[in-house]
């Protein structure tokens, strides 16, 4: 590889952490103009290497070379004026402020230096949308667009500061699938005018649609790139893993027992619009259908979060009237949240802390907390999920992201629930978690539990579910036994029959 | 994964990490040093007890103010709930028959139930408690003027005056009360169900309801343990002063807040406990009383109290952004 095509280069990169070392001398280079994919497992030490070279964190040791320059950002700001730009998953953008004024945020257009030239702004931020070929109206408030479009609105953002590099950490997390394949166009695009990606996924399937090249990390060290064109996907699970991984889905075959819960014409109106569906025990009922479809929030009106206009809910055949979580719970339902950041972690808490949550009242006495059960409830939680902190003490706001989910993912195993509503149990989750949860997943079964699970990776879903409930703008449009499910059959529910479109249109 | 021993942290991190389990406790024990040097009284047994007897006032609604902003609540009424509840206790004592036992209990139930009501108003209405704290501020300090009928209530039978001015051997009353509150606080926050529910509330209030914690009802509980202590010190005050004053805890909120964020206690709420607060405390009334002896004008006083509570400000500010880099 010669020296000149490459943009973006490690050298013994270094990175430790109170009790961590996250990076343990990186080196490897990314090429102009590549998709270059950086892969590994939860805690790998991939988004600690992303804020090294954006400013957010400052390395131990080691160069970062760009451009052929050693450079060391202080901020993400200089990073950003240098050419460095990163998309994380929670974005940077104002939602009260119009996708205009956010693209422009911190470099406005002024006339005569103080009054902000608002119709060059807005006519350069059509110029950026009409340039990535997406429709999105440049007036609108940031908060009422989707996922995927505020995603276009941070990668428009970069764009407009002229950003060579553009690092996207775990982009597809929150798409659906036609929204992801959005993004692939303008990933293509992108790299067609000379920008180059860096791309972090634990959906190893993305890699070979989009990336060059692929980078694997595995405990904070590097283990190799490789072309994405001469790599199966086992070897790369195996370079991940640093041993082979079998089966992907284990799913084990139960049999239904009675009803456990009944869901019947349940409307919030303008959300929910009359859902029915019910499930026994022993089963994985899935709930398939776009971002926005209404799938979280079924969940979290049947969990008592959201009040409902109408509809009954019936648990082992008796009607229930759910008004808060703590009520949910007391009927044996637990919900495991989409967002663990912001719903399912408390992260200046610790995982021990963290891991208790829902089970102080059973593990105390007399309002006490017994710490040796917690500690026991929480080690065993620890090693089960194999969640990496280097102590039980450790806050969680320092743990990977994946790691992160799998503590709100523990928090709810520990307790023996006899209904769990999962919303994006995978999420962020590398590959031997994600098995490692779908053993889990088998495990409750058998223990007797329910499992309704709303989730965005197909795959999955159709691997994992006994029956698969497709909703769309709130309803449901129809429920697919294992044998009929198919990624066609969904996706065609999901979108809506296209005879209806054409009869529409 | 690798796992490093401590020699390999960054030095600032270590600073950072190893201020925030004894930063405070160190800058108070060199504020005593240089007081007593420069005046070998401020070491003297006496002083130290007449110290932390004048604390104990601030000191027991601090501890409840610790439940109220770890919730990351804030309670500005607590000056003028300490006015009202000593003014009925003086009532009970000087005016409407003077049983001991009325006196005592009616002024912590009605400092617990105004905690209550802001609790209450607050959560349910869902207004900002400092919304609501700054209307009951002047709400009951109206009240001290209107049952006080504009005079203060003077007159309090040798049992009431125990509370205040009374010794157990060597040690103030007050200081009992004060020191028993901080070790059931400590306790409750460390190792009750309640105490982890309050530290999960104020770190992230969706995961708490979503983990099936009734998060409203600890709220409102937490203000009424803050309102029954406001009362605990009144009677503590007023027993002290011989008198219901009008005039009573005025500016309370400022040193109670104070003594609650110099004890490392996060405005955020999550973070912190009661054992900071009461060190924090301490400082603060060690500054008052090491610049009184050295003669300083009480003036100053109040802006040193002022420098203190920012650059405490500051070091948590700091200790947070050192913590990730
Ligand atoms: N601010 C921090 N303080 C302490 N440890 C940290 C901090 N940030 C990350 N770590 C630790 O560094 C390691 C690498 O974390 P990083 O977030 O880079 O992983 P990742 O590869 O992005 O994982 P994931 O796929 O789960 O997002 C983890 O063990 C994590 O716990
Ligand atoms: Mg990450």
């Amino acid at each position: 590889m010669g020296e000149d095509d490459v943009i973006l280069k490690f050298e013994n990169v270094t990175k430790r952490f109170p009790g961590v070392l996250a990076l343990d001398n990186v080196s490897f280079a990314i090429r102009k103009g590549e998709v270059h994919a950086l892969v590994g497992e939860n805690g790998a030490g991939k988004s600690t290497l992303i804020k090294i070279v954006t400013g957010v964190y400052q390395k131990t040791s080691g160069e970062v070379i760009f451009d052929g320059k050693p450079v060391h950002f202080l901020t993400p700001h200089e990073a950003l004026r240098n050419g460095i730009a990163a998309i994380y998953q929670e974005f940077n953008l104002i939602p009260a402020l119009t996708v205009a004024e956010n693209i422009f945020m911190g470099h406005h257009f002024t006339r005569r230096n103080f009054i902000v030239d608002w119709g060059k702004m807005r006519e350069e931020a059509r110029k950026l949308m009409e340039f990535l070929d997406v429709d999105i109206d440049v007036d609108a408030q940031v908060r009422d667009l989707g996922v995927a479009k505020k995603q276009v609105v941070e990668i428009a953002k970069a764009l407009s500061l002229n950003a060579r590099v553009l690092i996207m950490d775990e982009p597809t997390a929150t798409l659906a699938q036609k929204e992801i394949e959005g993004l692939f166009r303008i990933i293509r695009f992108l790299k067609g005018k000379g920008v180059t990606v860096i791309y972090i996924s634990h959906r190893l399937e993305e890699i070979y649609e989009v990336c060059d090249r692929v980078t694997v990390l595995r405990d904070g060290r590097y283990v190799g790139t490789r072309n994405v064109k001469e790599i199966k996907v086992d070897e790369i699970i195996r370079m991940m893993v640093g041993r082979e991984v079998v089966e992907k889905f284990p799913r084990v075959a139960h049999h239904a027992g009675e009803e456990v819960l009944r869901v019947e014409n349940l409307t919030r109106h303008g959300v929910l619009e009359n859902i029915s569906f019910s499930v026994r025990k022993g089963e994985i009922l899935g709930i398939a259908g776009m971002v926005g479809s209404g799938r979280t929030e079924l969940l979290r009106a049947i969990y008592g979060l959201d009040p409902i206009d109408a509809g009954k809910i019936y648990v082992k055949g008796k009607e229930v009237h759910i008004h808060s979580p703590l009520e949910a719970i007391n009927h044996g339902i637990a919900l495991l949240p989409e967002e663990r950041k912001t719903q399912g972690l408390v992260l200046l808490l610790s995982v021990l802390d963290n891991l208790g949550l829902p089970l102080l009242p059973s593990l105390s006495n007399r309002g006490f907390v017994d710490d040796k059960k917690l500690t026991a409830v929480a080690q065993d939680m620890v090693e089960h999920m194999n969640i990496k902190t280097p102590s039980l003490l450790q806050k969680t706001m320092y743990l990977s992201g994946g790691n992160q989910q799998k503590v709100v993912l523990g928090k709810w195993f520990a307790r023996n629930c006899d209904i769990y509503l999962f919303d994006e149990p995978t999420r962020g989750i590398d590959v031997g978690a994600k098995i490692e949860i779908y053993h889990l997943m088998n495990k409750l079964i058998e223990r007797g539990s329910t499992i309704v699970m709303v989730s965005s990776e197909l795959p999955e879903i159709l691997a994992m579910s006994d029956r698969i409930l497709v909703m769309r703008e709130g309803k449901v449009m129809g429920e697919l036994t294992r044998e009929e499910a198919t990624k066609e059959a969904i996706l065609q529910l999901a979108l809506g029959r296209r005879e209806e479109y054409a009869r529409v249109e | 994964m690798p796992v490093l021993s401590e020699e390999n942290v960054p030095l600032v991190q270590r600073f950072f990490v190893f201020w925030d389990k004894v930063g405070i406790l160190l800058a108070f024990l060199v504020v005593c040093v240089i007081f007593g040097m420069l005046n070998p009284v401020f070491f003297n047994p006496l002083n130290i007890l007449n110290v932390i007897r004048q604390v104990s006032i601030i000191g027991v609604i601090a501890v409840g103010m610790t439940f109220v902003i770890l919730l990351g609540g804030i309670d500005l009424s607590v000056g003028s709930v300490v006015a009202f509840a000593g003014i009925i206790a003086a009532g009970f004592q000087a005016k409407w028959g003077g049983n001991l036992f009325l006196s005592v209990v009616i002024p912590l139930l009605i400092g617990g139930g105004i905690g209550f009501m802001n609790g209450f108003v607050s959560t349910k209405g869902q207004l900002h408690p400092f919304i609501v704290t700054l209307g009951s501020m002047s709400i009951f300090r109206g009240a001290t003027l209107l049952v006080a009928q504009g005079k203060p209530i003077s007159g309090m039978s040798p049992a009431f005056r125990f509370i205040g001015a009374g010794m157990v051997g060597p040690i103030p009353f007050p200081v009992i009360l004060f020191i028993g509150c901080v070790i059931v606080a400590g306790m409750v926050l460390k190792r009750t169900v309640f105490g982890r529910y309050i530290y999960a509330i104020g770190g992230n209030e969706e995961a708490a309801l979503l983990s099936g914690i009734m998060v409203e009802r600890y709220k409102i509980a937490a203000f009424t343990i803050l309102g029954f202590l406001s009362g605990l010190s009144a009677l503590i005050l007023t027993s002290r002063l011989n008198s219901g004053e009008l005039v009573a805890g005025q500016g309370y909120e400022l040193d109670v807040i104070a003594s609650v964020i110099i004890g490392g206690t996060s405005l955020m709420g999550g973070e912190g406990g009661v054992y900071g607060t009461l060190i924090g405390a301490l400082l603060i009334g060690v500054v008052s009383n090491g610049l009184n002896l050295l003669g300083v004008q009480p003036y100053w006083q109040m802006i040193v109290k002022g420098l203190i509570v920012i650059l405490a400000v500051l070091l948590d500010k700091l200790k947070r952004r050192f913590r990730t880099v």
